[in-house]
């Protein structure tokens, strides 16, 4: 499988005063196409900070990162820019949409930089796929907890990204909505998105296919994950499952 | 991004905070109308000044004493006294001059039954008609040369004062009283159109002996005024009014004791007097677009402070540093057009009602609303930049991290 993220030896400090933080200390490790990464470890062990930096958001300070092939570690802020717009969907533990603008609209946004001709189209496929057809001209403060993040998560889907980085997106939701959340993790990941979640729960990370370990910066552990949870399976078990809304296309397949 | 989409986005974040985004226009809807109603009311007020002395009269020229150049270094001011003698001389040596009489001017007090008008007397010879162009009459005639040369107490009304004494009842034959002295009415000049302080229309014209003997005491001229017979020889005309004067009127340093104005030159300075006032108005007015302006800046600080997820979240899916920054300035661009073009219509609307006050004619003028808009948008530029500079550069970690 061609690897999509490629790093070796990559660090990163942060200087606050004299003092030094090694937030990442040589960190290797490579993310190939097809895969569903779960990033672990206990506060502080710079999840988030490597998460910013192989989503392009943030510069390391050594070492080499390849993302789909190309060099970013040397890239100026307009091209990281074109990179993220390109390659990347974010998905965020706040959902970080819009206020007082539609479904439609902000999941149209990243197509309105990229310069997308058809994006009303595009960004209504997108909807459609999370299952949030019927919603696309709701706002934000009309939307559930879980809808608005599968409106982030379309957001992060409709460039067709190579990679999608999620950094604790089930961090704000209960465990039914987060479950349905994960399914449709789950369901991308089937259709051929690489993933990478940062997650704080283990329940979480056993939907992925594989977990990295933190732990004061370095990778501490990297192994598949052999018992594997179907979040559809967990589903169709919740006692007020006729209540769910959203019926993974998975499912209805099977 | 496309030009159109950028526009939507800068539109929505203006209705989005409607009322704030109102009062922060309104500093700009205040600068740019009184820019405009400004602008109007000084280019309004010049152009009324030249009207006025275009209907004086035309190939006109005006010598007055030059008190500039002689009183105080001279210790006296008797030889700059323009005198009879120096209409006979003009009459005598330059044969342009078409007519020409001396005049003396005095405030007065007319008063007819129970009416009064405070006013100007204007002692003049008859061909003042001619010179000044008030040949048309509501009713009566001029006084004539016999009048003049008997010093009767004749006087010819303007307009105005007419109007104020006689609520347009016939006047000729009437005795109003001027200064406590009785005059007959003989004529009333038609209207002219005049205003402000020279105004044709509100003077009582007597025969200049009348003036000098009975009325005011004087032996001397306040102005000589004289119509030349061709206007293309206007300026010899000068030249010769200039060089007769010169004999009997000029200083122990060889100066001229008088002074020989032209229409043109008036109108010029004028200009050049109402020009400043119009420099001064609009300056006044600039500073309240000054504050307009700087309101803009503040409300795009806090809106780029309030918005700091916002713009991280734009940057983290894509947005460039151009992007954001053009995104920012249009905001507060659109801001200020839109508040200059309600100032524009405003400052329109209200120099109608301040022309009225003032009594100008209402001046917009095309070329300060255009400038008015341009400046709007000189001032959307120039007070968002910083703002949205401020924006441009957030780092996109950072901003998403922002509370
Ligand atoms: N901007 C920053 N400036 C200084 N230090 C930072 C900064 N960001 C992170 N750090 C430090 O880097 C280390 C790693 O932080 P990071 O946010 O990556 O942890 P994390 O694993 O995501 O933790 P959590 O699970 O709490 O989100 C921490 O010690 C943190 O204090
Ligand atoms: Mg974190």
């Amino acid at each position: 499988m061609k690897p999509i993220i490629e790093v070796r030896d990559l660090a990163k400090d942060y200087t606050m005063g004299d003092m030094i933080v090694h937030a990442l200390r040589d960190v290797s490790l490579t993310i190939s196409e097809g895969e569903f990464v779960a990033v672990m470890g206990p506060s502080g062990s710079g999840k988030s900070t490597f998460m910013n930096v192989v989503g392009c958001l943030d510069r390391p300070t050594r070492g080499q990162f390849l993302l789909h092939g190309q060099d970013v570690a040397n890239m100026n802020d307009n091209e990281l820019a074109d990179i993220r717009n390109k390659y990347i969907g974010f998905v965020f533990q706040q959902f970080n949409l819009l206020p007082r603008t539609s479904a439609l609209k902000n999941v149209e946004l990243p197509l309105i930089y990229a310069g997308t001709r058809n994006r009303h189209e595009v960004a209504a496929k997108a909807l459609e796929r999370v299952g949030l057809g019927q919603r696309m001209h709701h706002k934000p403060n009309e939307l559930s907890g879980g809808q608005q993040q599968r409106v982030a998560i379309a957001r992060a889907i409709v460039t067709d990204p190579v990679v999608i980085f999620g950094d604790e997106p089930t961090g704000n939701l209960d465990s039914r909505t987060s479950e349905e959340i994960m399914a449709l993790f789950q369901e991308l990941n089937e259709q051929g998105k690489t993933i990478v979640l940062v997650t704080h729960e283990e329940e979480i990370a056993h939907h992925c296919k594989r977990i990295v370990r933190f732990r004061d910066g370095r990778v501490v552990n990297d192994d598949p994950v052999h018992d594997r949870i179907r979040a559809t399976d967990v589903l169709a078990s919740m006692p007020d499952a006729d209540a769910v809304e959203y019926a993974p296309k998975t499912a209805a397949h099977a | 991004m496309r030009p159109w989409d950028s526009l939507e986005s800068a539109l929505r974040a203006i209705a989005s905070n409607k009322l704030r985004s109102m009062l922060t226009m309104l500093g700009v809807v205040i600068g740019v109308g009184s820019v405009i109603c400004m602008v109007g009311i000084g280019e309004g007020t010049k152009r009324k000044s030249i009207e006025n002395i275009e209907i004086m009269g035309s190939n006109m020229l005006l010598v007055f004493p030059n008190w500039r150049r002689g009183g105080m270094s001279m210790g006296s001011e008797a030889g700059m006294q323009l005198r009879d003698d120096d209409i006979a001389a003009l009459k005598r040596e330059v044969p342009l001059i078409k007519e020409i009489t001396g005049s003396v001017r005095r405030n007065g007090m007319a008063k007819f039954r129970s009416n009064t008008h405070s006013t100007q007397v204007y002692g003049a010879e008859p061909q003042v008609k001619y010179i000044r162009n008030m040949v048309k009459m509501v009713e009566g005639e001029w006084y004539d040369e016999e009048d003049e040369a008997l010093a009767r107490q004749v006087a010819v009304l303007g307009f105005t004062v007419w109007d104020e004494l006689f609520h347009g009842e016939n006047a000729v034959g009437s005795t109003v009283r001027i200064n406590g002295q009785n005059f007959e009415v003989v004529g009333v000049v038609d209207y002219k159109g005049g205003s402000g302080m020279w105004n044709p229309d509100d003077q009582i014209y007597i025969p200049l002996k009348t003036a000098k003997t009975r009325l005011m005491g004087k032996t001397t001229l306040d102005m000589i005024q004289l119509q030349a017979s061709r206007t293309d020889l206007m300026a010899i005309t000068q030249q010769q009014v200039e060089d007769t004067l010169m004999k009997s009127r000029k200083s122990a340093m060889g100066e001229p004791l008088f002074r020989v104005m032209n229409q043109g030159e008036m109108i010029e300075q004028i200009q050049t007097q109402t020009r400043l006032l119009s420099i001064l108005l609009a300056g006044i007015a600039s500073v309240s677009l000054l504050v307009g302006g700087i309101g803009i800046m503040n409300i795009m600080l806090v809106s780029v402070t309030e918005r700091t997820r916002e713009i991280g979240l734009r940057k983290a899916i894509g947005a460039k540093r151009g992007t954001i920054l053009s995104q920012f300035l249009l905001e507060s661009v659109v801001m200020c057009l839109v508040g200059g073009i309600l100032g524009i219509l405003i400052g329109s609307a209200s120099i109608f009602y301040i022309a009225g006050l003032f009594q100008v004619p209402p001046e917009i003028n095309t070329a300060g609303v255009v400038t008015a808009f341009g400046f709007s948008a000189m001032v959307g530029l120039f007070f968002g930049i910083y703002p949205a500079m401020r924006a441009s550069r957030l780092q996109p970690i950072e901003a998403l991290r922002h509370e």
